[in-house]
């Protein structure tokens, strides 16, 4: 038997199509079929996660369980009358939600590579959606609570593996109704037209990029040994590579959400031409940059102002930029490249609030033209593009394990 | 409830160097006078000032992106 990794071959989507008509076709005559949609919701995750990939299937329901119980278990001790609230509850219950993604990122640091057994495909976007969850429930904002539906918004398959990464009160507002069908047509339109774009980023330009280009430069630059000309050409092929690879997988995620009558929030908008750092945030990965700003940057920001931890606010503001990033560099893996591309993205928004601060002080000094603004763009472009080729490991694999390159 | 109004508008002056009494429909992200940063500090102000206890899930850039949103928000809480 086969397995299929999301939007990954042709297959897939011809079975997608065929799976998504009768789903369509009640959503264009106002009905929602909540039992056809979990039907074929099973199908495509057996498809991934079945097969030769069982024992991630086994992982994937385990886990799936414990979170289901844990926020359950939350959300009663959030709505009993006279609730305690206590902090320790809270911070108890977002430690048990992260502890099996910890374990899967850790192991590999620990064991020579290998991986944690109760890992599998996109434990870490789960993980997130559960985090944001408990946090909303314990500042009460989340107020109906059903496990059925919050099972839907875990395991939308659309978006299983890599995102994009959706809110629970979001996902249960549409969930919960059918647009009309005027929206809805404008809807299937979009995703279609999303789809379509996924096939030219995915399967042309990142498979040009990544496939045929970043091979070819790899190789010089293993050559080469050393730095060379070669190692600047890969960067730029590794950044095309993850861009068009990521944005496209994301277009399918959101396009295939949209004809299920789900608005799955997008995820890049045009980010290589940023003016800076910050703005960059706003454009690449934006679920993910979404999800640190509100949940990790905002709250921490908020708990040191509150508790009056620095005097200066511009302080607070660059200590949790980096800690922010950090955490970041540490979610994708623990290794010095990964750790340090968030270094080095905490830095750069330190760097990037400092000059906007200096430039607003100096205004009539400085000038601001169209000439400025494209080399602001091209500054950024560069800086991400120089980070990406850190975050790729190559330098890791020319320079500390030759070896590993095939 | 013109004290809500007034006091909002005196934090959002604070917070961004701005007079929004006859400006109370502008967007504040649009125009980027109000970050990440701005935002705690206006929530933590209208805890101090109006005791109003907004936490930072109840915070979203759409219902909370004029003056004229944030006045009702917080007029809405107290």
């Amino acid at each position: 038997m086969k397995w299929y990794i999301p939007y990954g071959n042709p297959t897939y989507f011809i079975l997608l199509a065929v799976a998504l008509i009768p789903l369509m076709l009640g959503l264009l005559y106002g009905r929602r079929f909540r039992w056809y949609q979990t039907l074929i919701s099973l199908f495509f995750l057996i498809l991934t996660f079945g097969g030769p990939n069982w024992r991630t299937g086994i992982s994937l329901v385990c886990y799936f369980i414990y979170q289901v119980a844990l926020v359950s278990a939350y959300f009663h001790y959030r709505r009993r009358k006279d609730s305690p609230n206590k902090g320790w509850v809270f911070v108890l219950a977002v430690i048990l939600a992260i502890l099996p993604l910890v374990i899967v990122k850790v192991t590999p640091a620990i064991e020579a590579g290998r991986q944690s057994i109760i890992g599998f495909l996109g434990i870490s976007y789960i993980t997130f959606k559960v985090v944001q969850t408990i946090m909303e429930t314990r500042d009460g904002y989340i107020k109906d609570y059903h496990p059925v539906v919050f099972s839907q918004f875990l395991l939308f398959f659309p978006t299983i593996s890599s995102g994009p990464i959706d809110r629970y009160r979001r996902f249960v507002s549409d969930y919960e109704k059918v647009p009309a069908q005027k929206d809805y047509l404008n809807l299937v339109q979009t995703g279609v037209r999303y789809v379509f774009l996924g096939f030219l980023y995915k399967f042309i330009l990142a498979y040009y990029f990544g496939s045929i280009l970043m091979p070819r430069v790899q190789f010089g630059a293993l050559m080469a040994h050393g730095f060379s000309w070669y190692i600047v050409g890969y960067m730029y092929a590794y950044s095309m590579d993850l861009f068009f690879d990521f944005a496209g997988y994301s277009l399918f995620a959101v396009g295939i959400s949209y004809l299920m009558g789900i608005k799955t929030p997008m995820n890049f908008n045009q980010p290589f031409k940023s003016k800076n750092i910050k703005d960059f945030w706003n454009r690449w990965h934006m679920t993910l940059s979404f999800w640190f700003r509100d949940y990790i940057f905002m709250r921490l920001v908020f708990f040191l102002m509150k508790h009056k931890v620095f005097k200066s606010r511009i302080t607070t503001a660059n200590v949790c930029y980096i800690v922010n990033m950090l955490i970041m560099g540490f979610w994708h893996g623990e290794t010095w490249f990964y750790i340090l591309y968030g270094l080095l993205h905490g830095c750069a928004l330190v760097v990037n609030d400092t000059w906007l601060r200096y430039k607003k002080k100096h205004q009539e000094r400085i000038p601001h033209n169209k000439f400025t603004e494209l080399l602001a763009i091209f500054i950024t472009f560069n800086f991400v593009c120089f980070t990406f080729l850190i975050f790729s490991g190559f330098l890791n694999t020319l320079f500390f394990e030759p070896g590993k390159l095939r | 409830m013109d004290n809500v109004k007034e006091t909002v508008l005196s934090i959002l002056n604070d917070l961004t160097g701005e007079d929004f009494s006859d400006r109370l429909d502008e967007n504040l992200y649009d125009s980027a006078l109000l970050d990440s940063m701005g935002t705690v500090q206006l929530l933590l102000d209208l805890q101090d000032k109006l005791g109003v206890n907004a936490p930072i899930s109840e915070f979203n850039r759409s219902e909370w992106n004029t003056p004229a949103k944030i006045i009702a928000k917080a007029e809405a809480l107290k």
